[in-house]
This record gives structure tokens, C-alpha cells and sequence, in this order.
């Protein structure tokens, strides 16, 4: 019974430390590489922290910013100022 | 000493689209927006009638008593398509940002006079319920047009007033410190005051309308044709004297966006109106009545803010109107 | 745009001073006359304040992201061009991809941009009308990339030069464009369940994951490129999807009902339109990505079976029908194009037969029910016409009332027998391909018994004459270029030519 979440990045620059600021927050993801895109699968709930991906990045970045890279969800979306997140209701 | 780079030349079989081609006489490159826009719309063959209206078919010529021979007469002098249109709302916005950026830091709204902000207060941001509404027409004649070309200019310009009652809400929140008290009180207004009465009520008529391009007219020719001049031109002097530098410095978006919406509604109403001497009449009628309705509803407001200027104000509003109006072959 | 200067407003609450705020109950008009359409289709809202935006792009926003989003990938478009980058496909095959993408798919974009205008003027809540604004305006995006990035396509292949005129009459263009009428004529709220909701959410991937990553493992850097630049709106699209539905669940338990009959259906009318993708993804790719029956399984069983298991609490269950769909990802690709290699004389792409190692691909993909009741069927076209005799199907095929593709699905317990349903109505009898149209139709005769059905209209004498070239003239069909066999085609020579011109220079 399937109760993952899902996000798929494109596989570029840009989202390099998103993809990378998942994984750590996310220590039970699963990264699926694809063709120009990655795919991080996870169990019921996955976070994108903004401190974590600053840190990454070296500069200051907006939630927002994820939807310069996104290319697809699965779950339901929780977006504040300083984490999105997907999930579903257990 | 010339370069010559050698590269590899296929000759393309054919430059652009079949219908492209068609309407620009011969197979020659044509540009994105002719390529993004020319005959998009579905005309014929469609599959059932909308259950939310079977009087009609999805896309209907009938739904206005305005016609033409060829709905793609019309073309955008902009050249927006998705691309330029979100490029130069982009740009105007950067501009917008930074003046936001600076007035905050340097607290300039402060210089405002208090008499003046009560003012701004009472003028400017109920207008963020009359640019929803301007959304909400734009909105409706966009869904209900014929034809591409025009369809498309509808909803980018719906997709700006959202964009202008936002920036009208943010000097809202400017001025009240971020709380939302200011924009409380400016819903009352627009529900209850007096001197705004009469425009939400036009407003709220112009929802009802049943033939788009009148709503259209309505809207783009007559409330805005009185409303940018008044609200961006005329009240921004008044406040010169009064330390309201900071507005002048947020008007720009809204006075570049209002040059920018003539462009394309002036060659609208000049290409309609030359088709027949039955259109010129229609849109003549609409110019006619609804500048009489915005002139009348906005007068309470001008007068607030203006005081014994305001009538003559309007009456030169009124003749801008007619004028350009009467450049693009309608008769107010 | 800078959200941090005061972190006085969390993102939630100045969104909501910045949208949510600006609507306003009209009393100088009655709000059922400003809002005469949402209300007619027996859902229940009590309180439209209860919508949760699902993301919360204001416009200065919106206008920066796109923006940004716009010139990568025009510079990608511009480079395509410059270089030639058609000339970096497999082979020139894959282009009858891009073909029945750019007739079937991209029309339904628009269809999108002016039906999303239509509800966000007619739903009374403002938070939906907003979301589904901006949607309409991402589908202008999407349908003028399109146009934009195959321009090039169409400069040096067959097929391309007369998408919207092909689309409004040709025969199996019919089968989309009645699916978005379809959604069209709905109500906003039936509009926004059919659309948003089984098609952006639960069947989006399995449109656009084969076609963006068929294009990439084709080489067509530009398909790639406006795919994963459109993609990142899908997100938003697919957040839209499943907000509605919950709000609509959430509203009144009456609606439960109404938005399950409306899953099922909607289901069931996008996966038929999907068995063109499943052809697409199993005969057109020269490299192939998956295949159709495991695109299947991970995008609509595994992932479908989440999203279902959530909406259980409501009182949902999984589509009716879904394990037909499912038995049907054996067998629909191979269905189709054998329909599709029949009629290859009246269709603006090429067919052919695949070469030995795709047929083994095939095999091992489909090991219970390829090599049984395909393989050999195309192994004997294949021998016809090496003998001279290419098989063209001279007469016209029976259409579905419903979903409008031929009559060429069968039983999925019994491959030898065509499925085949149908229905009276005020005295005349209709067909159907399934029981899931047979449903469909059952439940509002009166509507789709007005199907401008395309071979209906042919014999009716609505489509340019009574010779089959006839129609396919007033199809806008080059006769000789856009149709037939690949083998032998303009677009197969040109490819040769190209091919061989590089290897001497």
C-alpha cells in the first residue's frame, strides 16, 4: 500500500542544492535519477527546508524559487515562508 | 579581415504555419506573436452546446451585436504573446520593487502630510476593489470573445489588474505598518462610503453586461479612461505639495500600465469601428453612455480630493475621452 | 520580489490581504446574476471561505518566475534553431510524435486557456477564480511554446503545417478535441473536476512524462526543454486539482456523490484519449523510454493508489473501471496501432511496422500478451509489404459515440472480440466501445448524442466530398507527404539525405 510522497526536479544547477537540502533533510528519501530530472521519493511526509538549502546555496533563497525547478508532486502541499512541504494524511 | 563561419545549410521546406502563411500572403518567417496567435481559436465542428448556456456554442460570433469579417483584423500593436507580456510586466515591476525598497528605508512616507495620507487612504485603496472589478470584466470579455487576437489582450490585461490591486494593497500595508487596518477600512469605504457608491454600483452593472465588447468599452474606454488620468495624474499633483513624493514614486507602475492599455484598446476600437458604419454606431452608443456613468460616479471623489477643481477637472477628462475616442472613429 | 523585509506577515496571511481581500458581496446586483453559472450543477458550497489557496504566487511574483522560466527557454528555442537541432533526433520517426502532439495535444492547451478564463470568472469564491486565472494563463504559455518551439519541426517535416484546422475536423483529432468540449460545456464546477483533477492530477504524468522523456531519449532538445519549462506550472495545476476536490468534499457531503460520478467518468473519457499516448510510447520513439504498461504501473497504479487511499476518508473510491483500464495497459497500445497502420492513408503521420529488435522489446514488455496476439500480425503486414502490398484500409471505421475513437478495443478478457456496447435513445440506437462510455452516455443521452462524429459527417457529405481524397483535401492534407508509410516518405528521403550530407562533410 502506497503512502509515498514524490518530487520531481529538473537535474540542473539550479536545483542542485534543493535536490541536495531534500536528501538531508529527508534522511529515508529515496533519489531517483532520470533523464534530466530527479525523482525523491519518500514515506507519508517530505520537507524542503529553506535554511538548509541557503546554507547550500550560499545566498539568500524564497520558497519560491522551487518553482523554477519543479517538475512534478505528489501529495498534499503545505508552502510557508520558510519550508513547502508534501504529505499525505495518514 | 571577414569571418566566414561555414555551416551546415538545409534549405527549410516551408517557413511557417499553412494558416500563417495564408493570412501573411506568402510563406515567409513569420513572428511569434503572429505564430502564437492567428487562428488558435476553434471556429467550427465543435461537439456539444454548454450545458450552462445551449442558447450558444463554445465559441460564438453572436454573443455581440458587434461584427466583423475578420475577427483577426485586429492585432495587438504590443506584439504580446506569453513570453514579451511576462518579460515587460517583469521589468515595470522591478522598478516598482525598488521604489518600494526605497521608500521603506527611507521612511518617506512619513513626508506625507496627515491631512494627505487620510486622503490617499480614502481615494487610492478602495481602488483595489475597482481594480477587481476591472479584473472581473476583463475576465468575462476575455472568455466570451471571438478570436484569438482579442481574447488573448483580455486576459493578460485581467491578469494586470490583479497585479495593480495588489500593488494598491501593498501601499496599503505601507502605510499601516502591515497590519491590515487600512485595507479593513478601505473595503468599508468601497461597501459603504458615500463618494464610492456610485462606482461600485457602475461596477456592479457593468458585471451583468451581456455583450462583451460593450463591457469591454465599459470598462477599458470609459472607467479607465477617466480613472488613470484622475487617480495618477491629477491626484498625484495634488499631493506634490503635500509630501506625497512616496506616491508619485508607486503611481509609475499604474501610469505606465495605463499608456501601455490605450495601445491596444485604441487600435481595438479604431479597427472595429472602421469595419462598418453598424460598429461605429454600436461603440458610439457604449463610449457615449458609460462616459456620462464614469464621469458622473467618480465626480464625489474628485471633489473630496480636489475640492473646487475637481468639476473642471472632469470636464477635461471628459473631452480627453471624446477625443481620443473620436480618433479611433467613435462619436461620444 | 522581497518577502522578507517585515516578517511581521506570515506568506499565508499577506496573500490573503493581497487576493483573498479584494472580493466583495455585490448588492446593487444580485450575486446569482453576477455568478449565474456555478450553481446549477447540484454541488453545495456553504462557505467559499473555506478554499485554501494552494500556492500563493501573488502577481509581481508570477511575472518574475515566468519570466525567468520564458527567456531560458526561448534562448534554448533560439539555439535549437540556430543549429539545426532536428538534425539531432534518432531518426526522423520520432517526429510522428511530435505530429500527433502538436494537432492533438497543443489545441487542448487553448481549449484549456479559455475554459480556465471562463471559470475564473464564474466561480463566486475569489481564491479559485484566482488559481484558475493564473492557469489560464500558464495554458496560453503552454500552447504558444509549443507553437514556438515545433516551428522549427515544421520547417523540415510533413504534418505539422495546419495543427487548429486539423484539429477542429480530422477524424481522430476528434477524439481530444470532443474531450475538451466535453469539459467545456460542463459546469465550473464538473469543468474544474475534469480538467484540474483527473487530468492534471491523477492522468497528467501519464501524458507528459512519455512525451518529454521520449523526447529526450530522441534527442529533441527542444520538446525537452518547453516540457520540464511547462512542467513547473503543472505543479501548480495539479496542487489546483486536488484542492477542489477537497473543497468540494469538504463543503457538504452531498456533493460526494456528484464529484465521484464525475472521477469516474472523467477517468475513463482520459484514459481512452491516453491510448494515443500508449501508441505514441510503444511504436513512435526509435529509443523507447518504458513501456505504455509500465508507465501505467507507476504513474497511475502506484501513485493513483496513494491519492485514492487519502481520499478514502471522504468516502471515495478508486474510478470505476480502473481495472479495466489496467488489463487494457496489455493490450490498448497495440490495439491502436494496428487501427492507426490500417487508416495511415488518411492520417497526417506515418505508420510502419517496427524493425526486428523493437518487435523483441516488445515481447519482453508484453510477455503475456504481445507475441500471442500481436506480434504475428505485424510480422505478416510486414511481409505484405515487402511484397509490394502495403495494406491501406479502404473503408471508413465505426467511431464510438462517446469517446469517438474506432471501435477497435476488445474484450480485455477475450482479445479476439471487439467490445461493443450500445444505447437507445428517442428511438435510435447508439454504440459504444465500453462500458465506461456506455455509462457515460447512459447518464446525459441528450448530450452526446449531439457528437460531431467524423465519419458520421464523411458519409453525411459534410467533409469536402464523396472520394476519399476529397476529405482528406478539405483535411488540409499534403496527399503523398503528411500520410502513408514512412518508408518511402518525403520526411524518410529528406532524413537519408541529411544523414548521409553530414557523414561527408
Amino acid at each position: 500500500m502506497s503512502r509515498i510522497v514524490s518530487i520531481t526536479l529538473q537535474n540542473n544547477d539550479e536545483a542542485r542544492p534543493i535536490i541536495e537540502a531534500i536528501e538531508k533533510d529527508n534522511p529515508d528519501a529515496t533519489v531517483n535519477i532520470y533523464p534530466a530530472m530527479v525523482k525523491i521519493d519518500c514515506e507519508g511526509r517530505l520537507i524542503v527546508k529553506q535554511e538548509t538549502v541557503e546554507e547550500l546555496l550560499g545566498r539568500e533563497w524564497d520558497v519560491q524559487e522551487l518553482h523554477l525547478s519543479i517538475v512534478s508532486i505528489a501529495g498534499n502541499v503545505d508552502e510557508e515562508d520558510d519550508y513547502f512541504e508534501l504529505s499525505w494524511n495518514l | 579581415m571577414s569571418l566566414e563561419i561555414k555551416t551546415n545549410v538545409i534549405q527549410p521546406r516551408r517557413q511557417t504555419y499553412a494558416h500563417i502563411a495564408k493570412r501573411l500572403g506568402a510563406d515567409k518567417p513569420a513572428t511569434r506573436y503572429q505564430e502564437g496567435t492567428w487562428d488558435l481559436q476553434p471556429t467550427v465542428n465543435f461537439h456539444y452546446r454548454p450545458t450552462w448556456n445551449p442558447e450558444r456554442e463554445i465559441y460564438d460570433e453572436s454573443l455581440t451585436v458587434i461584427k466583423m469579417e475578420d475577427w483577426y483584423s485586429f492585432n495587438d500593436p504590443r506584439q504580446l504573446y506569453y513570453g514579451t507580456y511576462t518579460m515587460a510586466r517583469h521589468k515595470m515591476m522591478e522598478a516598482e520593487e525598488s521604489h518600494f525598497k526605497f521608500i521603506e528605508k527611507s521612511n518617506m512616507t512619513a513626508l506625507m502630510t496627515p491631512e494627505w495620507q487620510q486622503k490617499v487612504r480614502e481615494f487610492l485603496l478602495p481602488l483595489r476593489h475597482y481594480e477587481w472589478g476591472a479584473n472581473m470584466n476583463n475576465c468575462d470579455f476575455s472568455d466570451k470573445a471571438y478570436g484569438t487576437a482579442i481574447s488573448q489582450v483580455g486576459l493578460l490585461a485581467a491578469m494586470d489588474r490583479l497585479g495593480m490591486a495588489q500593488i494598491i494593497s501593498r501601499v496599503g500595508l505601507l502605510l499601516d505598518d502591515s497590519s491590515g487596518t487600512s485595507l479593513d477600512q478601505a473595503k468599508t469605504d468601497w461597501m459603504e462610503a458615500d463618494i464610492w457608491q456610485g462606482v461600485r454600483k457602475m461596477i456592479e452593472d457593468s458585471f451583468v453586461l451581456d455583450d462583451w465588447f460593450e463591457q469591454c468599452v465599459a470598462q477599458n474606454l470609459c472607467m479607465d479612461g477617466v480613472v488613470f488620468p484622475l487617480f495618477y495624474q491629477y491626484f498625484d499633483e495634488a499631493g506634490a505639495s503635500q509630501g506625497g513624493a512616496a506616491m508619485s514614486m508607486l503611481n509609475e507602475f499604474m501610469q505606465d500600465w495605463g499608456k501601455d492599455e490605450r495601445r491596444w484598446l485604441d487600435q481595438l476600437l479604431k479597427v472595429t469601428a472602421a469595419e462598418s458604419a453598424e460598429n461605429a454606431a454600436h461603440l458610439s452608443g457604449w463610449a457615449a453612455d458609460w462616459t456620462d456613468r464614469a464621469v458622473e460616479a467618480f465626480t464625489p471623489i474628485a471633489r473630496h480630493v480636489l475640492g473646487d477643481g475637481a468639476d473642471e477637472v472632469m470636464q477635461s477628462i471628459r473631452a480627453d475621452i471624446t477625443n481620443r475616442a473620436q480618433k479611433s472613429g467613435i462619436e461620444i | 520580489m522581497a518577502l522578507k523585509r517585515k516578517k511581521k506577515l506570515g506568506i499565508k496571511q499577506r496573500y490573503s490581504m493581497l487576493t483573498r481581500g479584494l472580493d466583495w458581496e455585490t448588492t446593487y446586483q444580485p450575486m446569482d446574476k453576477v455568478f449565474p453559472y456555478d450553481n446549477y450543477e447540484g454541488i453545495i458550497i456553504h462557505d467559499w471561505d473555506g478554499w485554501q489557496d494552494p500556492f500563493r504566487l501573488t502577481m509581481d511574483a508570477y511575472w518574475k518566475f515566468q519570466s525567468e522560466k520564458e527567456k531560458k527557454l526561448y534562448a534554448v528555442i533560439d539555439s535549437f534553431a540556430q543549429n539545426n537541432g532536428h538534425l539531432g533526433i534518432t531518426d526522423a520517426r520520432y517526429v510522428n510524435a511530435i505530429k500527433l502532439f502538436l494537432t492533438g495535444v497543443s489545441p487542448l492547451e487553448y481549449q484549456a486557456a479559455r475554459g480556465f478564463t471562463h471559470v475564473g470568472r464564474q466561480f463566486r469564491g475569489v481564491g479559485p477564480r484566482v488559481a484558475c486565472q493564473m492557469q489560464a494563463i500558464d495554458e496560453l504559455r503552454h500552447v504558444q511554446t509549443q507553437i514556438h518551439s515545433m516551428s522549427h519541426y515544421n520547417k523540415y517535416f510533413d504534418g505539422l503545417h495546419s495543427s487548429p484546422h486539423m484539429h477542429d475536423r480530422v477524424w481522430y483529432l476528434s477524439v481530444p478535441k470532443s474531450f475538451f468540449d466535453d469539459a467545456r460545456t460542463a459546469g465550473p464546477f464538473e469543468f474544474v473536476t475534469s480538467i484540474s483533477f483527473a487530468f492534471e492530477y491523477v492522468l497528467t504524468n501519464l501524458l507528459f512524462v512519455p512525451f518529454m522523456s521520449g523526447a529526450a531519449f530522441n534527442g529533441d532538445m527542444a520538446t525537452v526543454t518547453f516540457g520540464f519549462s511547462a512542467q513547473s506550472d503543472e505543479a501548480r495545476h495539479m496542487t489546483l486539482g486536488l484542492e477542489v476536490i477537497k473543497f468540494m468534499l469538504e463543503q457538504d457531503e452531498r456533493n460526494i456523490p456528484i464529484v465521484q460520478r464525475w472521477m469516474d467518468k472523467w477517468f475513463w473519457r482520459g484514459n481512452r484519449v491516453l491510448a494515443l499516448v500508449g501508441m505514441m510510447m510503444d511504436y513512435m520513439l526509435p529509443k523507447r523510454v518504458m513501456s505504455w504498461r509500465e508507465a501505467w504501473d507507476i504513474y497511475f497504479t502506484e501513485a493513483g493508489g496513494a491519492l485514492f487511499q487519502d481520499l478514502a476518508r471522504y468516502g471515495i473510491r478508486p474510478p470505476k473501471y480502473a481495472d479495466i483500464a489496467t488489463k487494457e495497459a496489455e493490450h490498448i497500445s497495440h490495439q491502436t496501432w494496428h487501427t492507426f497502420y490500417n487508416y495511415s492513408k488518411a492520417a497526417a503521420f506515418h505508420t510502419w511496422v517496427p524493425e526486428k529488435e523493437e518487435l523483441d522489446w516488445l515481447s519482453e514488455k508484453y510477455p503475456d500478451t504481445f507475441d500471442k496476439y500481436y506480434r504475428p500480425r505485424l510480422e505478416y503486414l510486414d511481409k505484405e509489404e515487402k511484397a509490394g502490398r502495403r495494406f491501406y484500409n479502404d473503408t471508413l471505421p465505426m467511431l464510438c459515440q462517446v469517446c469517438q475513437i474506432p471501435m477497435l478495443f476488445t474484450e480485455m478478457d477475450d482479445p479476439t472480440t471487439i467490445s461493443f456496447r450500445s444505447s437507445d435513445y428517442n428511438g435510435d440506437t447508439y454504440h459504444t466501445c465500453s462500458d465506461g462510455c456506455k455509462d457515460i452516455f447512459d447518464f446525459e443521452p441528450a448530450k452526446y448524442v449531439q457528437s460531431w462524429l467524423p465519419v458520421h459527417q464523411i458519409y453525411q457529405g459534410n467533409c469536402g466530398g464523396a472520394g476519399i481524397e476529397d476529405v482528406l483535401k478539405w483535411y488540409n492534407l499534403n496527399l503523398g507527404a503528411d500520410n502513408l508509410e514512412y518508408k518511402g516518405s518525403p520526411d524518410q528521403k529528406l532524413w537519408d539525405e541529411w544523414q548521409a550530407h553530414r557523414k561527408k562533410a
